[in-house]
């Protein structure tokens, strides 16, 4: 079974702004599990859809069964037998199981328009009993769990005959119980010499499954192994080792002791089980962990944005009653969100009335009138103290670089006058410049009085920016650690700290 | 092997039938309700006066169904269809050609409304609310155009008045005077139906109103099938005018706006769902029904039309909002 199903060389991508993939190397055998590891942002995700026709490569080259092929589009990588499995399911939910499975290519009877349904039900059937899996083809997908929708996409995935299958974070939404069911489908599969690639982030899922693995970082190859010969922490330190972040700069002192906030056992369905945590005067708190691990939603309960089951949140010692995002702002929070086009500024508007908006009110004079000579003397000063390069304070959000969006979006919220200020991946799709200016504008922040909750995906951010690092897997604090322990291989053993281990 | 086996739980009436058998229930208690308060309700005229009134906008809406599962909306129905009205007028009564022909101008030019509709939808990629706003109007001023803002009479072809009010069952069973037109609506649901659940258009319907983007990454041509679904729909307003024509026995040019709101409302109340994915004929014809008994019931005990408005319009809030409640429940 050592027939090599896929060879990628040497494959580069890039988007605006951003270079994706610089060397992505992969090699994939028939009958193997080969698990694809890396940090989020590493490049596996973007390295897959290439190999599936989703995005068009720059650079490199693909051999499939050792023939160079041009894979051009989703269809012309499922001609060859190359199907993924997206990491969010791709499913017609008021369609049933088999519908969903020969959407496309529904066989018909007598005329050429009439479907025949009987034998769509039949053949899933017949996929189904392959996979040794009991569902009746009739069921709606809408009533199925998210681990059975992945069964039925990976059903339909192989009903193309498909001898390479990959699978985009597929334990991601699933309980344990279910990625033991999904973890047998996966061995069948490889049984029948199916090449299966295994995208995740859980490394303990890796002894289970995998026979190889290939790890990448920042957009490159840095090694495969075979996962019988190597330990965690090996592949860990493939993962991260990389020393950068020279021009962060190193968190300051903070010796004060005043707890500005604190959050007591605050739940809400899965994505948040227990969450406690203090946040003190002059203090940057790290959140670390992996995608969906809950950091975003702990932020959001605070901030009012999402309605919590159950908890406590104290503001300054006062229990503070928090159910909207109003009432966050009354009580001196800011949310500064990971996705700053969608919650962060109004595009459309200009530079001054996006730094004004979160305390309009102030800007107002009798009868709703705006008063807009006061609005440019609050701008113009943030603009200056913030260095917000724009040529004026009239320029459209839109028309300024990520870099200064997000300090727009820092001056709104100190207009606001909020004095705990939650920032969810400041410097995403930031360049290096613009990122440095931002450390500063942080420690700046604390060094006049205020606290900063930062969640971040990037270890060295955290490292160097935080006093306090807090780490999350799965809805639940799973370590804390202070900035002398705190190591980019001890974050990520607690970020994946799954509730089997516990 | 291990097997993974699944469990699901079953209901007693699929979630989605639900708003079907709640809109059926609705249409019983108000039969039992206005036939207490008025003996006249159920008199055999009365109830043919219903099922008359139904037979316009019952196929408007059959026909709205198609593109409301398939996610998408069409206000221009009630206009087109008059433009359908005056385009069969133009070519029976002006033009002095056969009657068959002239239903097949009616057709054509609704199923071309609906095509423009679809090709402007899928291919410029404009919303289909302000698409179809747009072939409200466009077919609304050319049915004015092209019959000069004057009524088009059928006087020279008095046959084409029993295309509509003829009874076809009167012939049969003696007494038994069901127009035509509710014949044609029964028969135009069942197509409709078949179509809907039988055929790869329906089943792209379903598809597109569920996850287009799913449907297209499945390699289903998805532009292609839209236009097939707003064609389909213009064909039935098409069909709608040619039996309003024949009703009235004129093509009336300023008819028609308005339309759009009573058909989507009797699908909606038949559980057809605004965001796409879900629906059913059964259920637009019970739903189309409701609105022309409510109507009609209302009238009997003497309430004025202005009232009978505000009535249906309360309805199709009630039926949206057991809607999302049903949905949240999910």
């Amino acid at each position: 079974m050592d027939e090599v199903l896929v060879l990628m060389e040497g494959i580069e991508k890039s988007f605006p702004g951003v270079q994706a993939l610089s060397n992505g190397c992969f090699e994939l055998h028939a009958g193997e599990v080969h698990a694809l590891i890396g940090e989020n942002g590493a490049g596996k995700s973007t390295l897959m859809k290439i190999l599936t026709g989703i995005y068009s490569k720059d650079a490199g080259r693909i051999l499939y069964k050792g023939k160079p092929v041009d894979i051009s589009s989703p269809r012309a990588a499922q001609d060859l037998g190359i199907s993924i499995v997206h990491q969010e399911l791709n499913l017609m939910s008021h369609l049933t199981v088999a519908q969903n499975i020969f959407i496309g290519r529904e066989p018909r009877k007598g005329l050429p328009f009439v479907l025949d349904e009987k034998k769509i039900n039949e053949k899933t059937q017949q996929l189904f009993e392959t996979l040794h899996l009991k569902l009746d083809p009739r069921t709606k997908v809408g009533e199925l769990t998210i681990a059975m929708q992945q069964m039925v996409e990976i059903a339909k995935a192989l009903s193309f005959n498909s001898q390479v299958l990959i699978l985009d974070e597929p334990t991601a939404a699933l309980t344990n119980t279910e990625i033991e069911d999904l973890f047998i489908i996966i061995r069948q599969l490889r049984e029948k010499g199916v090449g299966i690639v295994h995208i995740s982030h859980r490394l303990e899922e890796l002894r289970q499954i995998a026979d190889r693995a290939t790890v990448m970082r920042d957009g490159q190859y840095v090694g495969t192994v075979q996962i019988a010969d190597v330990t965690i922490n090996q592949i860990i330190s493939m993962m991260v080792g990389r020393a950068f972040y020279d021009t962060a700069p190193v968190a300051l002192e903070n010796n004060t002791q005043e707890v500005v906030l604190e959050v007591k056992n605050l739940n809400r369905g899965r994505a948040l089980r227990d969450v406690s945590f203090h946040l003190k005067r002059g203090e940057i708190l790290g959140f670390a962990g992996l995608m969906g691990a809950g950091r975003t939603e702990t932020a959001r309960a605070i901030f009012g944005a999402d309605p919590i089951d159950s908890g406590e949140i104290f503001i300054k010692g006062q229990k503070a009653h928090i159910s909207n995002p109003g009432d966050a702002v009354r009580y001196g929070i800011g949310y500064l969100s990971e996705d700053r086009k969608r919650y962060g500024v109004v595009l459309g508007m200009d530079v001054e009335t996006n730094l004004v908006l979160s305390a309009f009110k102030r800007y107002l004079r009798l009868f709703g009138w705006v008063d807009n000579s006061k609005i440019a003397i609050t701008g113009k000063r943030l603009v200056e103290a913030l260095s917000i390069k724009t040529p004026t304070l009239k320029q459209k959000v839109k028309n300024l670089s990520g870099g200064n969006q997000q300090k727009v979006i820092i001056g709104k919220w100190l207009t606001a006058e909020t004095d705990i200020l939650i920032f969810d991946e400041p410097t995403r799709g930031i360049d290096v410049g613009a990122k440095s200016e931002i450390y500063k504008l942080l420690n700046d922040l604390v060094s006049q009085g205020k606290s900063i909750i930062m969640i971040s995906s990037e270890l060295p951010e955290i490292l160097h920016m935080s006093h306090r690092i807090i780490v999350m897997c799965e809805g639940r604090i799973t370590g804390e650690l202070s900035i002398g322990e705190a190591t980019q291989e001890k974050i990520m053993q607690y970020a994946t700290f799954r509730e089997a281990y516990l | 092997m291990a097997a993974v086996v699944v469990t699901q739980k079953k209901s007693l009436v699929p979630a989605d039938a639900m708003q079907r058998v709640l809109a059926f229930s609705a249409l019983i208690s108000m039969f039992v309700v206005f036939s207490i308060a008025s003996e006249n309700f159920l008199q055999f005229s009365n109830i043919v006066g219903i099922l008359l009134a139904t037979a316009v906008n019952g196929v408007l809406a059959v026909g709205v169904t198609f593109v409301i599962i398939s996610g998408g909306i069409d206000l221009s129905i009630g206009t087109v269809m008059t433009f359908a009205a005056v385009m069969t007028g133009l070519v029976t009564t002006t033009m002095k050609m056969p009657i068959p022909l002239g239903i097949l101008a009616g057709l054509g030019a609704g199923s071309l409304a609906g095509f423009c509709n679809g090709v402007i939808i899928a291919k410029l990629k404009i919303p289909p609310f302000i698409a179809t706003l747009g072939m409200l109007n466009v077919a609304k001023g050319l049915a004015l155009v092209i019959s000069g803002l004057k009524p088009i009479y059928f006087t020279d072809t008095p046959v084409f008045n029993q295309i509509a009010m003829g009874s076809a069952f009167g012939a049969v069973i003696p007494g038994f005077d069901i127009p035509n037109a509710v014949l044609i609506l029964f028969i135009a649901a069942i197509i409709a139906s078949l179509i809907l659940t039988k055929t790869i258009l329906g089943r792209y319907t379903f598809a597109l109103g569920s996850n287009e983007e799913a449907a297209r990454l499945s390699g289903v041509n998805v532009n292609a099938w839209k236009i097939a679904v707003y064609t389909m729909t213009g064909l039935f307003s098409g069909l709608a005018g040619v039996i309003v024509a024949s009703r009235l026995n004129s093509a009336q040019p300023a008819l028609g706006q308005g339309y759009e709101l009573d058909a989507i409302a009797a699908a909606v109340i038949g559980g057809t769902s605004l965001s796409g994915g879900e629906g059913s004929i059964l259920g637009t014809i019970i739903g189309a029904f409701i609105i022309s008994t409510l109507a009609n019931g209302l009238r009997i005990l003497s309430v004025p039309q202005e009232w009978q408005t505000v009535v249906t319009g309360g309805i199709v809030i009630v039926a949206v909002y057991l809607d999302i409640v049903r949905r949240r429940q999910k």
